[in-house]
């Protein structure tokens, strides 16, 4: 049984309809890349799976249970948290208090102060930024604290939306490691990226997205090689 | 990510120094400060002294009202009109308590006075706040949560219906007329020194307001259901997507707001031994300048907006004329707005 599946799923922004039947699924251990260009759906599959938007047919099941229509919050509970794109950090917000919201539905003290250690070691950066106000951190700074405020709810399933967007090169190379690490520690991810090299290098298995459809599906060393993707979306 | 940095910059560009309307907002400004300093220095400090605790009191009332209406402006974007009618119904319901057989069971009536009112006031604001509370919850709930997703303009039309209909509501059940409300504050005055004094009553209406207010601000920067509603006001995607159950928090939002409503409608009672089914309506308008002067959606500039906006208020009614106060708090309003958008303390944090 895969971790997540997602069963062709239609989704619709009023009229405009942004998905067409898509289907993808993540297992235990995966890092799963969705690549596409602008405007494919790659956000709206993330925030349709965190329940933020329903899709209007279609299923998605976690641990084999139904949460189509599930509420963001149960959905988090459930182990699925994202960082979004564009970061969206509170911006008025202290790093750690941005750390704190991530762990907003857990209980146990003791096990947050933990994954908050582990969060600072994989970002060291966070804890020499810990009281400033997240709005005046730098843009990678601030995708440090989107992942780790993401990794606070110490999800069953991470997922990642276009977390290189807008970062200097070597930042972008830092947080593909970070990927691979948390992924090394045991969680699960689903990549969303335009940079589908980076993604792909990273990746298991991959998704090419398509105004609202997966035309292409492979691991991530099946799509690098593909004719397909190297002309759309890797400039070869 | 453009066209917020754009609108950030829109906001902040009237606060350049180059466009001649500013040098004109800066005249007006300074000739009014220089016309009251004149007037002032006439008058005495005795009397700026009352003056002042007056506009202190006042300033308070408004302030607890207008931190309503910045909060849920800053969590859910709506000018809550109805918030001024929450406002009159704590009084009202607190005059209906204390004049009811239950006023008596608790040991207030309309002639109690001295210092064994305390304890039943305590009790007498625990209710009516709770009361209002709940009330604007279930305001929240009907006529503002179904609009959601709806056009602005929807839910701020609604707003408006439901004042209407509270204030009708209130007209129905004791009538149009101005009812008194008991007075069971002390008169005597307190020396400051220098033969200045301040009315017992205006520190009482301060020292509550007050309390109020720190509890406030140390539930939402402390507590994890106050940050939940802090981060649901600066970005309600991002809150939901962290496990925050939004509803629950805009309905704190309404809860805390109108707690602090129903607190300052029996401070309002108390302090003027009068109230009115429509006064909130006014009210209110006072109470939304203060909270647009502090920079809507901001909560210390709230409580200071209220302070200011009291303390003008008093200072027109005592040094000017009392017919042109309320001219003069709206031309704040429309100063503010056309000067300084963002209020006081707007909110300025960079976007990257």
């Amino acid at each position: 049984m895969a971790l997540l599946e997602v069963e062709r799923i239609d989704v619709f922004y009023g009229r405009v309809q942004a998905l067409h039947g898509e289907s993808l699924q993540v297992d235990q251990g995966e890092v799963v890349a969705l690549i596409g260009s602008n405007g494919a759906g790659k956000t709206t599959t993330l925030r349709t799976i965190s329940g933020l938007q329903h899709p209007a047919r279609g299923t998605i099941k976690f641990n084999g249970k139904d949460i189509t229509r599930s509420e963001p919050q149960d959905i988090v509970n459930m182990g699925i948290c994202q960082s979004p794109e564009g970061r969206r950090l509170f911006a008025r917000m202290t790093v750690l208090d941005n750390l704190r919201m991530g762990a907003y539905t857990r209980r146990n003290q003791a096990e947050i102060k933990q994954d908050m250690d582990r969060v600072f070691e994989l970002f060291p950066r966070l804890k020499e930024r810990l009281n400033q106000v997240a709005g005046t951190l730098s843009g990678g700074e601030q995708q440090m604290c989107a992942m780790g405020r993401a990794l606070m709810a110490k999800p069953k399933l991470l997922m990642l939306d276009e977390p290189s967007l807008g970062l200097a090169p070597i930042l972008v190379e830092t947080i593909f490691q970070i990927v691979r690490e948390i992924n090394a520690q045991g969680t699960p991810v689903l990549l969303v990226e335009q940079n589908a090299t980076k993604a792909l290098e990273v990746a298991h298995r991959g998704y090419v997205l398509e105004t609202g459809n997966i035309v292409q599906t492979g691991t991530g060393k099946e799509l690098l090689a593909s004719k397909e993707v190297q002309t759309a979306y890797l400039g070869m | 990510m453009a066209t917020a940095v754009q609108r950030l910059r829109g906001t902040f560009l009237p606060l350049s120094f180059n466009s001649g309307l500013n040098v004109i907002g800066i005249l007006v400004v300074l000739v009014a400060l220089f016309a009251s300093t004149q007037r002032v220095i006439e008058g005495g400090g005795t009397y700026f002294f009352q003056t002042l605790g007056f506009g202190l009191a006042q300033g308070a009332i408004f302030a607890l009202v207008a931190l309503g209406y910045t909060m849920v402006y800053g969590i859910i974007e709506l000018i809550n009109f109805a918030h001024g009618d929450v406002f009159t119904l704590g009084a009202f319901f607190s005059l209906a308590i204390i004049t009811s057989p239950l006023g008596a069971l608790i040991g207030l009536t309309p002639s109690s006075s001295g210092a064994g009112v305390i304890l039943p006031l305590l009790g007498l604001f625990v209710v009516t706040m709770l009361f209002c509370a709940l009330v604007n919850i279930a305001i929240e709930r009907v006529a503002y949560r179904p609009l959601r997703h709806a056009p602005r303009l929807a839910p701020l039309i609604t707003a408006i219906g439901m004042s209407a209909l509270l204030e009708g509501i209130m007209n129905v059940w004791k009538g149009p007329y101005n009812l008194a409300y008991p007075d069971f504050l002390p008169e005597n005055q307190i020396p400051l020194g220098g033969g200045a004094t301040i009315a017992a009553k205006s520190v009482f209406v301060i020292v509550i307001a007050v309390v109020l207010m720190v509890v406030l601000t140390l539930f939402i920067n402390r507590s994890k259901l106050g940050k939940a509603m802090r981060a649901t006001a600066q970005d309600r995607d991002a809150a939901q997507l962290m496990g925050i159950d939004i509803n629950r928090t805009i309905s704190a939002t309404f809860f805390i707001g109108a707690a602090l409503a129903g607190a300052g409608g029996i401070i309002y009672g108390l302090y003027y031994n009068s109230v009115q089914a429509f006064d909130g309506f006014q009210y209110g308008l006072y109470a939304f300048t203060a909270a647009v002067f502090g920079g809507i959606g901001n909560i210390p500039g709230a409580a200071i907006g209220g302070f200011v906006i009291g303390i003008v208020f008093a200072m027109s009614d005592g040094y000017f004329t009392t017919k042109w106060t309320i001219p003069l708090i709206f031309a704040i309003l429309i100063f503010v707005l056309v000067f300084r958008p963002t209020g006081l303390l707007g909110m300025r944090v960079p976007e990257k």
